[in-house]
């Protein structure tokens, strides 16, 4: 029988680690760490699992430590946010490069400088070219779902890739909600058991990892393979939603729409961002404004030709990120490249982008009703700095 | 309880406990089936500085995650604070704030010109010195919230500290909890 639970994000993917009971689990145990890693080591001390836990020195050692017990064959799993993200950079490409099927939730929180522990998508933003699968939580129930999800989408001998499972820093992570949890049985069985393909311990069959190729060598061809390996996630994605229907009765896609089908004006948000605009979207319509959402869960592999289909009958599309690319006039991620995605489309909708809550700052109701009323300015007009709007700014 | 959704704000000092009174709160309304949060104001918490934690309640799925701007209950778990922050703002009118004070519903209303609204009192800092020999007034404050705004009957109360208290805490502790949370019931004063 499920559990419907009261707890904080953290530990809702705590009690996903339970139930996958990774072989390994590095962590850096201090700040930036969240209380992921600390409830699991408590589940690990209550020998709940039989997870070896490893203390790192730093997050570059504890990815390090994962990527070594991955090549290794173990199932592994470790957690980071904010500047311990930003700390693991180098061993990220290792990771993916390597074909590592690791799971990190990531606790998206603000990259300093000024120092900031609030939550903003700055830290998985920027690493969204490492080549990791990037799946966006809106909350607590999302989150521990998606981590479930994650470890199948990673194993998948299509894939064989890196997995973050991304959820707003303190605004899920730290709040205490109402969740469902599986039954042990049942996740377990979802989760089954690794077989890893080429195993650094098989003595049988030795196989080399992460060999230096020099200039004659195949890098290239690595890379072209894991581009594709990036490509094919997308049905596994599906695939693993597919069979996490099953068994748990939620449904999950590249992303979740919310009266899309007449909306003239779309707005686009990833994160728990997507709950509160979505609580707003019946008041908006009943003001006579037709208005829909798109929530984005999978970041990467980027699903541009399904969001092209979902959102080419739209007038208008508001396009909400929560980090910025700091290249120029370009806006954020997220609009940067859904706009790129309707390039070739003859028919293209307005967009406007909103860069809101860098650093933790409320994304209040008000607000999305200040985003509302400029999209609705904007309809028609195409100057370009009114593009890209810091929603609740201070003058 | 209404079918909508109520929004709580609680005003306490680092240390009161305010932010385990808001997530028991929230898991005396899974008890009741409800949906819920509850998430502390963010930020480094300092013993005796002021901080703030809200609750959400309501009988359908919350998908709302900013702050809360205009709770319809508000919770003072530190009477010092009275003085120092703004704790009646943005309550709607008959909102219910409940006080941690000595003085009555009336004398409060006056001093803090809170006419428009449900005032309430106890005096939880007093119970809590008395019951558990320190001053720790989130039990006692929950329990006015309790036999003020509803979801959960004394005994249902009692029943539940019991249970959560009973895993954590001595056998000492928690009967002195349950007796704190006992009193507050009976002593909460309600005007308007």
């Amino acid at each position: 029988m499920p559990r419907t639970v009261a707890l904080i994000g953290t530990d809702a993917i705590a009690e996903a680690m339970r139930q996958i009971n990774p072989d390994v689990v590095p962590a850096y145990p201090i700040t930036p760490q969240t209380a992921i890693v600390e409830t699991f080591a408590q589940m690990v001390g209550d020998g709940l699992v039989d997870t070896e836990m490893i203390n790192a020195e730093s997050e570059h050692s504890a990815l390090s430590a994962a990527i070594g017990a991955a090549a290794a064959g173990a199932r592994v799993m470790t957690a980071t946010s904010a500047q311990g993200l930003a700390l693991m950079w180098e061993m990220l490409y290792i990771a993916s490069g390597m074909r590592l099927p690791i799971v990190m939730p990531n606790v998206n929180r603000a990259l300093s400088a000024p120092i900031n522990i609030h939550c903003d998508h700055s830290d998985s933003m920027g690493a969204r070219d490492s080549g990791w699968i990037q799946l966006f939580s809106e909350n607590a129930q999302e989150a521990y779902d998606n981590v479930l999800q994650a470890v199948l989408i990673a194993e998948d001998p299509n894939v064989l890739l890196p997995v973050m499972v991304l959820l707003d820093g303190f605004i899920i992570s730290h709040a205490v909600e109402r969740l469902d949890l599986l039954d042990d049985r049942t996740a377990k069985q979802f989760i089954g058991t690794l077989m890893p393909r080429d195993s650094l311990l098989d003595a049988e069959n030795p196989p080399s990892w992460g060999v230096f190729d020099g200039l004659g060598g195949y890098y290239f061809e690595f890379k072209r393979a894991q581009a594709q390996a990036m490509i094919n996630a997308a049905a596994a994605v599906r695939k693993v939603a597919g069979q996490y229907a099953e068994i748990s009765g939620r449904h999950y896609d590249f992303f979740e729409t919310y009266r899309l089908d007449d909306a003239e004006l779309v707005i686009v948000a990833a994160g728990s961002a997507a709950g509160t605009i979505r609580s707003m979207i019946d008041d908006l319509r009943a003001e006579g404004l037709r208005i829909g959402m798109l929530k984005l869960r999978m970041f990467r592999p980027f699903p541009e030709r399904d969001l092209v289909k979902a959102l080419s009958h739209v007038k208008n599309v508001a396009v909400f990120d929560r980090s910025d690319t700091f290249a120029g006039e370009m806006g954020g991620p997220l609009f940067v490249e859904l706009r790129a995605a309707f390039y070739e489309e003859e028919k293209r909708p307005q967009m406007l982008n909103f860069i809101y809550g860098l650093g933790g700052r409320d994304l209040s109701r008000n607000l999305i009703r200040q985003a509302v009323d400029s999209c609705k300015l904007a309809a028609g007009s195409n100057e370009r700095q009114k593009r890209i709007i810091y929603l609740g700014i201070r003058d | 309880m209404s079918k909508k959704l109520t929004e709580i704000r609680w005003h306490a000092r680092g240390g009161q406990g305010a932010v385990t009174a808001a997530k028991m709160l929230a898991e005396m309304a899974l008890s009741k089936g409800l949906y819920f949060q509850a998430f502390p104001e963010y930020g480094p918490e300092r013993m005796g500085a002021p901080i703030q934690c809200f609750n959400r309640l309501s009988e359908e799925p919350i998908r709302t995650y900013c702050g809360v701007e205009s709770p319809e209950v508000v919770l003072v778990v530190d009477p010092t604070l009275c003085d120092v922050v703004d704790f009646a703002a943005g309550i709607p009118e008959k909102g219910l704030i409940i006080i941690n004070t000595s003085e009555c519903p009336a004398t409060m209303t006056e001093k803090f010109r809170l006419h428009g609204y449900k005032v309430a009192t106890v005096d939880a800092t007093r119970i809590s010195m008395e019951e558990l020999g320190r001053s720790m007034p989130n039990i006692p404050m929950l329990a006015a919230f309790l036999k003020v705004f509803g979801l959960l009957g004394e005994e249902e109360a009692r029943q539940f500290v019991d249970a959560n208290f009973g895993r954590k805490f001595s056998a000492k502790v928690v009967a002195g909890n349950i007796k704190a949370l006992q009193r507050a019931f009976g002593e909460v004063q309600v005007n308007g």
